[in-house]
């Protein structure tokens, strides 16, 4: 009798044995991760012990930098390691911060549309719409940039005369910033859409009904008592979306010009015309020079920025979203 | 657990909310034989500034609605000119000529390898972990440190996946997933692309698969367990088969992510538009351990910034790569609404 009551899954798969296993995979997956941080920090240690804070600020031509690294490992004359990430920081903060505003409002109008104001045959188009944009690969963002926008940015908007301003310094060609933002815009949006939509549709329907009830237009409402009340998710969303765009790399690669140079918004309007390049595609265009133990310590410094700011951004992204869900507003 | 359980109640409410449109999917008994209430007020009344707003979000969403149809027209229209089906089984070759340097066979079916390989890691490795999450889940203390190291996952910018690979795959220990030459490791091949490929889809299969784990009420295990079914038993053949909408859901979502992602690609994989098999291997690992390509990086390599610099090449693959997307979204969005049907116990 016990033995056909275990016959099916009998000893080999008893609970204890499954739970151990699938426990076994769950630890080998944590321990997995703190590899993956532990490998990029001791990767990119020698980096940041050369510079000291200075990697992080100003100081020098990036790219120069960059290939008198890559070529110190065949010179025989140790390595040189002086690097100063400024401009590249600087362009990956410009970028992104750029395209996580405009994104931002463009979310926010749109989550609002959706939920409230589009009418049914709108609202069926207009989903479908925001779930394709999110899953277009990056590569084809990058190609219609190349092909479409920055063409288009430096044959119509940026004037000869722009153009012959700054001749001496920069040439300014299309790569640009503001294709970039207006590309990763485009990208990054959706995502945050999908966030607020889930968030505004879950505001207590009471809420809205009292503020309704007391007179106030339906537009005023769900801005004052439905945005107010998806607060957290708005920010929880906002920085999922920043940790998306601080890793986009192909994308920008492509399309943001490719020279280190930082835009100076001194410079008046015309500094969105200007290329430059963030953090992320920094590493794909040097990944050649992996080779060379100086490089490879410096892209790995790169990529441990980089993992440390996504990783803190989508923490506190995920750990906003949760402290809310106590307060059923999630 | 209580409080994941509660968790994916609030949010199937939402959506049963945002499918009736009353709160809490709740229907009025009457809803049937009225006619959809009316009572919205018109924008007629409204200050300027709140009318202003509303056309502000029409032109934003028609703004939407025209990108996503210029991507996709743009790219027909390429697509339809410069696409010939020959590219899809002539491999890339060099050449001065559009004539010469062939297609992108390669390229399309090492996208396939690496969706079929990628997913069948990350399906296996992401549904065992949401079960653990969901069904175990002890001590709580491992529970939350795993749930963390996933949205960390999700969180790690793929660049930094591909450089971690680069370590490693290039480490002796594993050199017999990719080229050794003489004691060298090559460290590019699809065994260590479509990994780390798959650690990035792995997220997207673990939170799907734990909303279809997290739907199923309690007293359907509770029914399990009563007529003597341990608990693997009940979770192999009464969750699982239920859950399987969402866990396709998930495994179509990872899938989608794996074929659409560059960097790991062109870190773990790339160099070459060919497959560049290993010799003295046995047939299907001689191309598994070596280089190859995809889509993905003969459209990057073939923008006017890579190395090829053939437009017109990288809109046919750029279409294709486009058909193949929408296809899977087309596929998710039939799963997804099956799932709805079936998944929610609601009868």
């Amino acid at each position: 009798m016990e033995e056909e009551f275990q016959s099916e899954y009998g000893p080999k798969w008893s609970d204890q044995r499954v739970e151990r296993m699938l426990g076994a995979l769950v630890l080998a997956m944590v321990a997995l991760l703190l590899a993956l941080i532990v490998t990029v920090f001791i990767n990119g240690w020698p980096s940041f012990a050369h510079n000291g804070l200075s990697w992080f600020g100003p100081g020098g031509n990036v790219d120069d930098q960059l290939s008198e690294i890559s070529q110190s490992a065949e010179g025989g004359a140790g390595y040189i390691y002086t690097f100063h990430a400024w401009p590249l920081i600087w362009s990956t903060i410009l970028i992104c911060g750029g395209a996580v505003i405009f994104g931002l409002i463009t979310a926010l109008f749109i989550s609002v549309f959706l939920i409230e104001f589009a009418p049914a045959w709108m609202s069926n188009v207009l989903r479908p719409v925001v779930r394709f944009l999110a899953s277009v690969p990056s590569v084809i963002y990058g190609l219609l940039g190349v092909l479409v926008l920055v063409p288009f940015i430096g044959n119509h908007l940026i004037t000869e005369h722009q153009k012959s301003s700054v001749a001496g310094i920069i040439s300014l060609t299309g790569y640009s910033l503001m294709a970039a933002v207006i590309i990763l815009t485009v990208m990054i949006a959706p995502l945050m859409v999908s966030i607020f939509t889930d968030a505004l549709a879950s505001v207590k329907a009471g809420w809205l009904e009292g503020s309704l009830a007391l007179g106030v237009n339906r537009w005023r409402t769900i801005w004052k008592i439905g945005v107010r009340a998806a607060r957290p998710a708005i920010v929880a969303g906002t920085v999922l979306a920043l940790a998306r765009a601080i890793g986009e790399s192909v994308m920008l690669a492509m399309i943001s010009g490719s020279t280190a140079f930082a835009p100076n918004p001194a410079d008046g309007l015309i500094f969105i015309y200007e290329p430059s390049r963030p953090l992320a595609p920094t590493i794909v265009k040097s990944i050649d020079q992996l080779s060379s133990p100086p490089a490879k310590a410096t892209l790995f410094a790169i990529a441990a920025f980089l993992l440390f700011s996504a990783a803190m951004f989508s923490l506190a992204g995920w750990a906003t979203r949760r402290a809310m869900s106590k307060y059923g507003a999630a | 657990m209580e409080g994941s359980v509660s968790d994916q109640h609030s949010t199937v409410e939402q959506q049963a909310e945002l499918e009736t449109g009353f709160p809490g999917g709740v229907v009025p008994p009457d809803a049937g034989n009225r006619p959809p209430t009316k009572a919205v007020e018109g924008s007629s009344t409204w200050s300027l500034i709140d009318r202003i707003g509303l056309a502000f979000c029409w032109f934003l969403g028609l703004l939407f609605c025209a990108i996503a149809a210029a991507i996709v027209i743009f790219l027909l229209i390429q697509g339809i000119t410069y696409l010939k089906l020959d590219q899809l089984v002539t491999p890339a070759a060099s050449g001065f000529t559009e004539g010469e340097t062939g297609g992108f066979s390669d390229a399309f079916f090492g996208t396939i390898i690496l969706g079929v390989m990628g997913i069948s890691m990350a399906l296996p490795i992401g549904v065992a972990i949401a079960v653990w999450l969901v069904e175990y889940g002890r001590p709580r203390a491992l529970a939350r440190l795993t749930e963390v190291t996933i949205e960390a996952i999700a969180g790690i910018p793929s660049i930094v996946l591909a450089l971690f690979g680069t370590v490693i795959f290039t480490s002796t220990a594993l050199g017999f997933l990719s080229r050794t030459s003489e004691g060298v490791v090559f460290g590019r091949s699809f065994f260590a692309a479509s990994s780390m490929l798959a650690l990035e889809a792995l997220p997207l299969v673990v939170a799907s698969t734990r909303e279809g784990l997290n739907a199923i009420p309690r007293h359907v295990r509770e029914a399990s367990y009563a007529v003597g079914k341990t608990k693997a038993a009940t979770t192999r053949r009464i969750l699982l088969p239920t859950a399987r909408p969402q866990i396709a859901t998930g495994g179509m979502l990872g899938l989608g992510r794996i074929i659409g992602d560059t960097a790991i690609i062109v870190v773990l994989l790339g160099a070459t538009q060919n497959f560049s098999e290993v010799e003295g291997v046995p047939f299907p690992l001689n191309y598994l351990r070596g280089a190859g390509t995809s889509l993905t990086n003969f459209v990057y390599e073939a923008s006017p910034t890579g190395n090829l610099n053939q437009p017109t090449k990288a809109y046919a693959a750029a279409f294709v790569l486009l058909l193949m997307v929408l296809a899977l979204n087309a596929a998710t969005d039939v799963v997804h609404r099956r799932a709805k049907k079936v998944g929610t116990w609601s009868h």
